[in-house]
């Protein structure tokens, strides 16, 4: 092998020759340019007392330690009703995990850990998902079908997750773009993992069984910046019913990335939209590499069919290791394995995320698929060298290494090892023409992801026999539909269309003043433009700076406004009224007008004072900008003018 | 033909699908009052509604679309399913024990069904290996279903097949037996077999599941392991049922055939041996002997067969009050044989006596057995008790009521003469009635004292 290679000059370069931009400097550009295209998945878990198919109580929770007796499980794979494995089933089982359950008595019981099967579901869990489904306009199912979802992951003690789909379609609307919607199911949600260290991962159950809804969109956003706004759009609509838990994991979304000709990745638990920009930045780009991988090994390595990995136990003794790990796994009596990567020098250390090459990717498989914990691998394009140059040299030798290749040396318990060469043969054979199927897991940097599972598909997902379907009547959909808050996507698109400058939004939606505007439109053709910024800005002005009594209501707008338009007096006028009306609203229009000594004078009357103040301007000058004596003139007449004539017109006789 | 494409509508729904020519199995669109479903059209359950049409949508997940929403189906595709688990050739290991694994159905050997949307026993034996190849390394294993009832199907006919099925391949010289089924009625099964096929000089294994192997947390595949390991390796030639110690996936129980129960209606660790303890433990690896007296494992094929049961036998479960109507009306109904499921230490009122008096005058011989399930019958403490026996009742010691119920039919089978059926009922077979009950006999833990509670915390229940 060449022992001039520099990794980290390929590191470097690498990154260059796929074009990655950090987050900040990325435009549109960029990500049209590596194809960015994105989908969520967010879970929200529901406000009840009781978990979603057990009489426990939801959303008590306990430490780690407070447990009251412990079960051990196992997973393993079985068929899907369509007759197939599911591919992340077959990983898992690889694993050969033991799973313990710590329980606690006050909240789980024995169905949560598979011995009791499932009490009738939560029927008020069932309205709220069936409420965000109708919000989300969603096709409502005839009928709810329990169906039992795959996990062999171990967060579910009996494998799989009950789940239903409530609603089918929908969509949500966006600043700029409509975001379709594929799903809304109710599930339960899972445990939560204590610890994951070699072949034992604990979980506890307290969240195990809680009720959740999630909200499934097409992948239809082009940048990260809409992934954020999406997720936060959705999460607003869920607390928009007031019955959704918040805090702490309440929301957690799952989000699925891929670049051009990549493959979707599902970053699993983001806990915080403010993460999701950078997270899916990063993995776009990391597939953008891996791509460019698959390129680069049809060059230097060939046909993959061809293609072959061989490897060799290494005796210990025989070589002089200093690496602490290696020395421990000498001590613990481990097996160590070197692996020769023909075609593979550039690979390893090739670019995949900030901080990440494309060595950690099998690292990080062995690490959950082979269960060998890490540091488990070294390889001849560390970074950091951790054994002599002469080492290196000896296991190149050993592995009859060539220019063009790479090696690897693992370790770890001599069981686990047939499973560790698979993983790396696995990992690297997928190189050559695929981005992996999986589900990825954010790191505690907020921008990058580590390998989790194998995708799984739709093969796991099986009718549960243990739960009757449910039958969703019409008129059940229409009571839940009377209940439904504003919806939010009709009115924006509403206030859009009628050219309600943006900032008045939150204020006429909170307040649920659309209809009004509507009224005043129809009844009085006054601009509904006019009405909402007169409510987003004079309104809710008055409403920050002046007292009021129980008199008045927002209907008395429309009254006033009617007056106004019944007196043809111009609507200017309206706002100054406002301050008085709003404190006293006992008061008749008229006398509203008299405390704001306000005259009623001709629109011609107001115009032939102009000729005479311009005069009087060029006497007095104080100014030899140009606009100034319009503004000046202005001043004068505006006060008289005020409700007597258009503004607006008056300005452009002044000027 | 109608059937295979409509598969489980009825009604409204087989309407509608007929009317838009869509068959089950159809990938469709169909148009309703709520919009627009896609997905594939399932098979229905059977006793369900006729208002609905069940869809797989892409995403895998199953809905109901409301038949009466329905303007449209439009027929785009069709893929029928094929549910199958690769049914292997199990491989051959020179120097392991050959084992025949005996298919009667029951949730070990199950998979879903659409029509009555629940479980049913269908995988072969073979198919099993399909799905736990581990065995693979614990015997050579060959495979026969004789039939594929529900557990609570079992009868007569059933047990006396599966006896004479046995013997023949103890007779050809198996290392072992094993026999999956379903859960409700093990415990009568593996009672029968121990009074059918006696003497035997290999292990016969009656094993099942609590949680169906379609799912990835099924006991099943580790206790057919266990079933397996103990029919091939183990010294024990006796009648077992091998189902989980604890609920955690840890190790198996071996119970004798007659002393062992169900206790709980959905627990994994649901098997418990009544009064004594389990004959051993069995992990992976090893079995742990429990008991030290146990028939040992012998070279010869001298297995003794009495395939012998009548369906003259009955069990009365009594209740304060109970009217002697009710034992007439048995007495009447031709029984040759009752067994009372007593209170207490085996007691009913005297309400009951007329009833019993007829039973005797009429050759029918009544015996007693306690709902206490734990301990012995005693009818001398009392003079209720001492009545009783006067009458003809005989207590049966610590008999389990079901094994008593079994041993009657399976003794009735043989002799209808009261005086031959009494002392053949009283002949202790395997273990049925015991001399002593052991300290450890009796364990129910009591949850919420501290040292139970400690002990919870500490091992896996």
């Amino acid at each position: 092998m060449n022992q001039s290679f520099d990794p980290e000059q390929n590191y470097e370069q690498s990154r260059k020759a796929i074009g990655y931009v950090g987050r900040k400097e990325a435009t549109q550009a960029d990500y049209d340019r590596i194809g960015f295209m994105s989908g969520l998945e967010v879970h929200q878990q529901l406000l009840t007392a009781r978990k979603l198919f057990c009489r426990c109580p939801a959303g008590k929770f306990n430490s780690h330690d407070d447990f009251d007796a412990e079960i051990v499980r196992h997973m393993r794979p079985t068929l899907s009703e369509l007759g197939e494995y599911d591919g992340t089933a077959l990983m898992e089982f690889k694993t050969r995990k033991n799973i313990i359950y710590r329980i606690k008595n006050e909240t789980a019981c024995t169905y949560d850990v598979d011995d009791t099967p499932p009490f009738p579901i939560d029927p008020v869990a069932l309205n709220i998902a069936l409420e965000v489904s109708v919000l989300n306009k969603m096709n409502i199912v005839g009928e709810v079908h329990i169906t039992r979802k795959q996990y062999l992951d171990g967060s579910i003690p009996g494998g799989f997750q009950r789940t239903a789909i409530i609603g089918v379609g929908g969509k949500i609307q966006l600043k700029n773009k409509t975001i379709n919607l594929i799903q809304l199911s109710i599930e339960e949600d899972s445990s939560r993992e204590i610890s994951d260290v070699g072949h034992l991962r604990i979980y506890k159950t307290d969240r195990l069984g809680m009720p959740l809804i999630e909200t499934v969109t097409h992948p239809e956003f082009i940048n990260p910046d809409e992934v954020k706004e999406a997720a936060d759009y959705i999460r607003f609509l869920n607390r928009s019913t007031g019955k959704v838990r918040t805090g702490i994991g309440s929301t957690r979304a799952d989000v699925n990335v891929s670049c051009r000709g990549g493959t979707r990745v599902e970053i699993k638990g983001v806990a915080h939209t403010k993460w999701m920009p950078e997270l899916t930045h990063n993995e776009c780009f990391r597939q953008w590499a891996l791509v460019h991988i698959i390129k680069l090994l049809k060059e230097k390595a060939g046909d993959e069919k061809k293609w072959k990995m061989n490897s060799v136990k290494i005796n210990p003794e025989e070589f002089n290791f200093s690496y602490e790990p290696l020395q421990d796994a000498k001590k613990n009596k481990q097996e160590i394995i070197a692996i020769h990567l023909p075609g593979f020098r550039g690979i390893l250390s090739h670019f995949t995320q900030p901080k990440q090459m494309f060595a950690d990717e099998i690292s990080t498989r062995l690490k959950v698929i082979a269960c060998i914990e890490k540091p488990n691998i070294i390889h001849s394009e560390d970074l950091v060298k951790h054994i002599s140059d002469k080492e290196s040299e000896n296991i190149s030798k050993l592995l009859s290494c060539k220019k063009e290749d790479a090696w690897i040396v693992l370790w770890g318990p001599i069981e686990d090892i047939p499973t560790a060469i698979e993983t790396v043969e696995e990992r690297c054979r997928m190189a050559f023409n695929c981005i992996p199927n999986e589900t990825r897991k954010a790191l505690t940097d907020g921008g990058t992801t580590i390998f989790e599972r194998v995708l799984p598909g739709a093969d796991r997902m099986y009718p549960d026999t243990d739960s009757a379907p449910i039958p969703l009547k019409n008129e059940h959909i229409e009571a839940i539909r009377k209940q439904i808050p504003i919806d939010i996507f009709d009115r924006i698109q509403q206030l859009k269309a009628w050219n309600i400058p943006q900032g008045n939004y939150t204020y006429i939606l909170k307040k649920n003043l659309v209809p009004l505007i509507e009224k005043i439109n129809d009844e009085l053709k006054i601009s509904p433009r006019f009405t909402g910024t007169f409510l987003g800005h004079a309104m809710k002005f008055v409403e920050n700076n002046f007292d009021t009594t129980d008199d008045f209501s927002y209907e008395r707008i429309y009254d006033l406004f009617k007056f106004l338009k019944e007196r043809k007096m111009d609507l200017n006028i309206a706002r100054k009224m406002l301050i008085e009306y709003y404190q006293h609203p006992k008061l008749d229009f008229d006398s509203v007008l008299t405390y704001i000594k306000f005259k009623p004078v001709s629109p011609k009357e107001i115009k032939e004072k102009i000729p005479f103040l311009k005069e009087k301007f060029k006497q007095i000058k104080f100014s030899k900008k140009p606009e100034v004596d319009g503004k000046w003139i202005m001043g004068q007449v505006s006060s008289i003018a005020l409700g007597n004539m258009n503004l607006a017109e008056l300005k452009s006789e002044v000027t | 033909m109608s059937e295979d494409i409509f598969q489980g509508y009825k009604g409204k729904a087989l309407d509608v699908l007929k009317k838009y020519t869509a068959r089950v199995w159809a990938a469709v669109d169909v148009d309703t009052t709520r919009g627009l479903f896609q997905g594939t059209i399932l098979p229905r359950a059977e006793n369900t509604d006729d208002e609905h049409i069940v869809l797989k949508i892409i995403t895998g997940y199953n809905i109901g679309v409301d038949t009466n929403t329905i303007t449209d189906i439009r027929e785009t595709g069709y893929k029928k399913a094929n549910y199958q688990i690769p049914e292997k050739q199990f491989p051959v290991t020179k120097g392991l024990p050959y084992v025949k694994l005996f298919g009667t159905g029951g949730t070990i050997a199950s998979r879903l069904d659409y029509r009555t949307g629940a479980v049913i026993p269908a995988f072969s034996p073979g198919e099993l290996y399909g799905a736990v190849p581990e065995l693979a390394d614990i015997c050579n294993l060959d495979t026969e279903k004789i039939f594929a009832v529900f557990s609570e199907n079992m009868g007569p006919k059933q047990y006396i097949a599966l006896a004479h099925a046995i013997v023949k391949e103890i007779r050809n010289g198996i290392d072992g037996i094993v026999i999956g089924h379903g859960t409700d009625t093990l415990q009568h099964t593996a009672a029968v077999l121990s009074y059918m096929v006696q003497n035997s000089p290999v292990p016969i294994i009656l094993v099942g599941s609590q949680r169906s192997s379609d799912r990835p947390s099924s006991d099943a595949a580790l206790n057919l392991m266990h079933a397996m390991f103990t029919a091939g390796t183990s010294d024990i030639a006796e009648v077992l049922v091998c189902m989980f110690g604890p609920t955690s996936d840890e190790y198996g129980l071996l119970h004798r055939g007659t002393r062992v129960r169900k206790m709980h209606s959905s627990y994994r660790s649901t098997f418990r041996t009544i009064g004594d303890t389990p004959v051993a433990r069995v992990t992976r690896k090893s079995i742990i002997p429990i008991k030290e007296e146990y028939n040992h494992r012998r070279k010869d094929k001298n297995v003794e067969i009495y395939p012998f049961f009548s369906e003259k036998a009955t069990m009365l479960y009594y209740y304060p009050g109970m009217k002697p109507d009710v034992m007439f009306a048995m007495i009447n109904a031709g029984y040759k044989g009752i067994i009372i499921v007593g209170t207490g230490l085996g007691h009913v009122n005297k309400e009951l006596y007329p009833a019993i008096v007829k039973a005797k005058e009429e050759g029918v011989t009544v015996f007693m057995v306690v709902q206490t399930i734990w301990g012995y019958v005693h009818m001398f403490v009392y003079d209720t008790g001492r009545d009783m026996m006067a009458k003809g009742v005989v207590p049966l010691g610590n008999m389990l009521p079901e094994t008593a119920y079994i041993k009657l039919g399976w003794v009735l089978g043989q002799t209808e003469d009261p005086a031959k059926v009494k002392e053949m009922m009283l002949q202790p077979i395997c273990s049925d009635i015991t001399e002593r009950e052991p300290y450890n006999g009796y364990l129910v833990l009591q949850g919420g004292v501290p040292e139970v509670e400690d002990f919870i915390r500490k091992v896996h229940k």
